[in-house]
């Protein structure tokens, strides 16, 4: 791979810039000449076929393209890949580890937290940043870690209960209880 | 959307940075979080010959505390860190307040508050924070280092006082000489949104009254405003109820909004108003149970 911007037609002057990078991403090692400008997000989608990181709104706000960078969430979109170089990168296509998902991907599949799944990546790379740095958040930790991720379908209530499951999960507690607990307070608060 | 081509950098030494810049003759740039120059690179707002990334240099990440209380934050202090920091949400309650509310929690893990003063957005949160402290910037050229207060340092919209090919390696917030208050109040349309209004307030006390205030407003001008006038008049008081009224008249006074799609000119101009008296009761409220 030598440029991500093969497909585009302007005339290409001598003097491009290219700069070598190698990237960890999801466990392997994946090296390759890029341009600077070329971001981190494209270099994943196009580059790697890594389509699983999504791009919603291109300018920082929806969270859609959110992947690990050296544990931390950051959005895609607006990182460079030069920038990734020698950085261990985590897509939503290394969350599982062989046919195990992680937790954070069952608790998503068990409380039925996506519809159309566009936002479903980013969400969940920064759920486990979350429970990663606070294994027992409460419901208020949980919207507040997820409020640069946008959803337009769920309405955010099964996003809530999924990642509490998983932190239900990952600390060796029974996850439907969690989720049966927070489901009752919510309903106490409603009458 | 993509950027224009640039070149790419990413020294592992100040004087190395420093170095890329001046050879490139005033068209390079500094590329601290990215949060702010990627956007803008990205609606080609802005061109550089090529961009310097800090992001590699040692020993700029921290948030330190003197033993006289002043805090040294380093430019690549992320806010996120800053939000995290034991420290600051212990000792700096204007900063504390503030951090939640800057950006949204995937953009405070890259962007940095050096990089945010500079950038100097009229709508930009740390800069009014480091003004009402009386923060200053340290700047690193090829002459050496030289310190400036924040309230010199923002110049205008987007516009700051570095002298190219100058690189801004730390903010510091002076040892405080009383006990130290403050707050911040920020309206936003939603979260990640930038101030509709907001107000930065750090005061010093001794003997139960006012001997240091500050008072900055985002959101409400062309630049970030001093609002010192208003500041000026919580002196030497209890921050009895005068007084209160007093600032908060003369805060709505400096700030100069623009009505826009966030709301009409008078409606920020009243929050002004009221987020200068809402942080001062919060803070005489705390005074009194202190006392
Ligand atoms: C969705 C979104 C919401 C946001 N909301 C808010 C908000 O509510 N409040 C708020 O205050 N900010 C907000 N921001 C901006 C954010 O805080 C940025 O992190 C900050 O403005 C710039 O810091 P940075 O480290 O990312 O700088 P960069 O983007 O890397 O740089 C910004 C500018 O400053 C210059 N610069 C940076 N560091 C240095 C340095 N050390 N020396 C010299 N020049 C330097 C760069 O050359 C560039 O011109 C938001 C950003 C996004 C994307
Ligand atoms: S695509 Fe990156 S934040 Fe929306
Ligand atoms: S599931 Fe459709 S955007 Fe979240």
């Amino acid at each position: 791979m030598t440029s991500l911007f093969e497909e585009i037609s302007d005339p290409t002057p001598d003097d491009v810039p290219v700069n070598r990078v190698a990237i960890t991403v999801n466990g392997q090692k994946r090296t390759a000449d890029v341009e600077p400008r070329l971001l981190l997000a494209h270099f994943l989608r196009q580059g790697l076929k890594l389509t699983g990181t999504h791009t919603g709104c291109d300018t920082t706000n929806c969270g859609a393209c959110t992947v690990l960078m050296d544990g931390k969430p950051v959005k895609s979109c607006t990182v460079l890949a030069v920038q990734a170089e020698g950085r261990e990168v985590v897509t939503v296509e290394g969350m599982a580890s062989g046919s195990e998902l992680d937790s954070v991907q069952e608790g998503f599949k068990d409380e039925h937290a996506l519809q159309c799944g566009f936002c479903t990546p980013g969400m969940m790379l920064a759920a486990r940043a979350l429970l990663n740095e606070n294994p027992d958040p409460t419901e208020d930790e949980v919207r507040f870690a997820l409020s640069g991720n946008l959803c337009r379908c769920t309405g955010y209530q099964n996003i809530v209960k999924a990642v509490l499951w998983a932190a239900a999960k990952d600390r060796g507690e029974d996850p439907t209880q969690a989720v049966e607990k927070y489901t009752a307070k919510q309903k106490g608060a409603n009458q | 959307m993509f950027p224009g081509r640039f070149h790419y950098a990413s020294p592992r030494a100040l004087d190395e940075a420093v170095e890329l810049l001046q050879k490139a003759e005033g068209e390079g740039k500094v590329l601290a979080g990215g949060q702010s120059l990627i956007p803008l690179l990205k609606l080609r707002f802005a061109s550089p010959s090529i961009l310097v990334d800090i992001n590699n240099l040692p020993g700029l990440d921290y948030i330190k505390v003197e033993s006289d209380g002043a805090f040294r934050i380093g430019a690549l202090a992320r806010h996120g860190e800053i939000e995290r920091s034991d420290d600051i949400a212990r000792l700096q309650p204007t900063a504390a307040a503030a951090v939640p509310v800057v950006a949204d929690p995937i953009v405070r893990s890259r962007g940095t508050l050096v990089g945010s003063v500079c950038h100097a957005d009229p709508q930009g949160d740390w800069a009014a924070v480091m003004i009402a402290l009386d923060g200053s910037v340290t700047a690193y050229g090829p002459e050496g280092k030289r310190s400036i207060m924040v309230k010199d340092f923002v110049t205008g919209p987007f516009q700051n006082v570095l002298s190219y090919p100058e690189i801004a390696i730390e903010a510091t917030i002076p040892a405080p000489k009383g006990d130290v208050a403050g707050g911040f109040l920020k309206l936003e349309r939603r979260v990640g949104d930038f101030a509709t209004a907001g107000a930065a307030i750090g005061l010093e006390f001794n003997a139960g009254r006012v001997s240091r205030a500050g008072i900055a407003l985002t959101g409400v001008g062309g630049a970030t405003v001093n609002a010192e006038a208003a500041a000026e008049a919580l002196m030497n008081s209890s921050l009895g109820s005068d007084a209160v009224m007093r600032a908060a008249d003369l805060a709505a006074e400096a700030s100069s909004p623009k009505s826009d799609h966030r709301g009409s000119a008078d409606y920020k101009r009243h929050i002004v108003h009221t987020f200068v008296r809402r942080i001062l009761a919060g803070i005489a409220t705390d005074q009194e149970r202190a006392a």
